[in-house]
């Protein structure tokens, strides 16, 4: 029987074309490990009904299989509007809430021929670096039951690592994205802000949210990247930024490629030595193949986390008012205590008499978080850094303290705000749970970022 | 400014963001969000008085489109009324905010 955890994106298409197997073999595969591991592992919310993929597989095989992705089984995260289809945003506020269309970047997809299997599990409305702040159950690491599979996309990494599809996608606002890809041994993608579609994915917050990806590979997640990218009329925040054919441009040469290291990440307090000591050989395998690294300085690092955690939580407030249990949804005190926290810091900081020592303080440390990275880039191509400092932690280890589960994202948010692209690359192993690696360019470089990821792919190979 | 939030201070804050916090609970948040505010007060003490504000950062400004319907985006009424808890006669049904 096909196996979709032998398969990859592109060996999937290879073989679709070639009638090795049918788009109805890969969908026969998703389902049973769902049936073996969805209880257990909690990946998935809501899963399609199996009479309607077996109908979508047998649409798709009566085709040549000439679209991007066809008969492709892939995941959505449970903030990406799906008509018909059940979305909760991880929350029991919406938990029979049923959308009447569909996402732009779910369109996109379903037009390139990918078959949508479920909607994963998250933490509720992105709130969160671990996925236990979902209000459902929350979801296991594939590589080790006892700890976090990283959040807040937790459901959509272990849904690829368990073999419930070949991709996933999600949000990143503040490591959503790149922390569970790192956990779980994904290739995942943060874009540029603006590069893909916002609408129809509810939002956290909206100068911060990017929408991107899960992959076991660079060339898949490239792929993918290809369809959702794109100005969008429906999403005014997309800029008229051409779109390139991202997976035929995976060169394997490094040759002169500058790296930063980022001093102010590697001299951090927190970082487990092993994940550095992994980091640094990654380094140093990328210099084999031809980059130069140099160290870099980012000095407003240490007052990123803090200007993150006053704009975000005041967009949240604004974006979360609209659920007022009339329209759709159940009422307010249904949420979860996470969001309420959130939507409580967030009205502080905006309300009268706070507004200028909070918020507006800062805006204006945003520009300087960002004027850090434009300066970085005239001097590196790309920036490289540990995506988590510690390696994936053990459930309930970080619950009863906010501040370090806020924390866990010290690598991650400041990239957020200053809107520029991250990769996450897996790069090796410590006691079996997996270390990734940021790759992160200036804005508009998904390009050269899935370049260089490809060539430490391709000469590595940390899919196990 | 800094001090740490009282009780009563949950209870003003929650009824601006139309949140419902049990009573029991205002002491608890007070002190998460206090341990929160505490740490993001550090941005007070960096100078930035001369810095302009970073709203967003795709330099996009006064994105338009033409004043016209797109029917094809449309929701019917019965769509647009689905997922309502109370619908009465095509209309939502929204909490009374007057008494009789």
């Amino acid at each position: 029987m096909t196996d979709i955890r032998k398969l990859t994106i592109r060996s999937a298409i290879d073989g679709l074309r070639k009638k090795q197997f049918k788009a109805v073999d890969l969908v026969h595969s998703c389902l049973a490990h769902i049936k073996k591991y969805n209880d257990e592992y909690q990946a998935l919310l809501t899963i399609v009904d199996d009479a309607i993929l077996i109908k979508n597989a047998e649409e798709i095989d009566a085709t040549d299989y000439s679209l991007p992705l066809a008969g492709i089984p892939i995941v959505l995260k449970d903030l990406f509007s799906t008509d018909g289809l059940r979305t909760t945003a991880g929350s029991k506020v919406l938990d029979t809430y049923v959308p009447v269309y569909d996402a732009t970047v779910v369109t996109k997809l379903k037009d390139a021929g990918a078959i949508i299997i479920g909607k994963a599990n998250e933490d509720a409305w992105g709130h969160g670096s671990s996925g236990e702040n979902t209000d459902y159950m929350p979801t296991k690491n594939p590589y080790d039951q006892s700890r976090v599979p990283g959040g807040s996309s937790s459901g959509s990494a272990a849904a690829i690592a368990l073999g419930m599809c070949l991709a996933a996608t999600g949000t990143d606002t503040g490591s959503s994205v790149r922390l569970p890809a790192a956990f779980c041994n994904l290739v995942g993608l943060k874009p540029t802000y603006g590069r893909v579609s916002r609408y129809g994915i509810i939002a956290m917050a909206s100068s911060f949210d990017t929408i991107g990806h899960m992959t076991k590979t660079v060339y898949d997640n490239a792929l993918i990247c290809e369809i959702t990218a794109g100005k969008d009329p429906f999403d005014a925040t997309t800029p008229d930024v051409p779109v390139p054919q991202y997976a035929t441009k995976l060169d394997t040469t490094l040759h002169g490629v500058r790296i930063g290291l980022p001093k102010e990440y590697f001299e951090s307090k927190g970082m487990d030595p092993r994940v550095r000591d992994i980091t640094m050989n990654a380094l140093k395998q990328l210099e084999d193949l031809g980059a130069r690294v140099t160290e870099v300085s980012l000095p407003h690092t240490n007052v990123a986390m803090e200007c993150y955690y006053i704009l975000v939580p005041s967009e949240i407030s604004s974006n979360l008012a609209r659920f007022d249990g009339i329209r759709f949804g159940n009422g307010r005190e249904t949420f979860g205590a996470e969001a309420k926290r959130r939507m409580m810091i967030g009205t502080y900081a905006l309300s009268a008499g706070y507004y200028d020592a909070y918020y507006k303080t800062a805006s204006r440390v945003r520009t300087l978080v960002k004027e850090d990275f434009d300066g970085a880039f005239t001097r590196v191509d790309v920036i490289v850094a540990p995506s988590s400092p510690t390696l994936p932690f053990k459930i309930g280890e970080k619950t009863n303290d906010p501040l370090a589960m806020y924390l866990s994202d010290i690598f991650m948010c400041p990239v957020n705000i200053a809107g520029v692209p991250a990769l996450n690359v897996p790069c090796g192993f410590v006691d079996n749970l997996p270390v990734g690696m940021q790759l992160i360019g200036q804005q508009w470089s998904e390009e050269r970022l899935f370049a260089i990821g490809n060539a430490y792919e391709v000469h590595t190979n940390h899919r196990s | 400014m800094n001090d740490p939030l009282s009780a009563k201070d949950i209870q003003h804050i929650a009824s601006l963001a139309n949140l419902l916090i049990d009573a029991r609970r205002y002491k608890l948040y007070a002190s998460q969000l206090s341990t929160i505010l505490a740490f993001v007060s550090k941005l007070q003490k960096i100078p930035t008085n001369n810095l302009e504000p970073t709203a967003q950062v795709t330099e996009l400004t006064n994105v338009y489109r033409e004043d016209v319907v797109d029917e094809s985006r449309m929701l019917t009424q019965k769509e647009a009324l689905r997922n309502a808890r109370k619908t009465h006669k095509g209309y939502f049904v929204v909490p009374a905010l007057f008494e009789q």
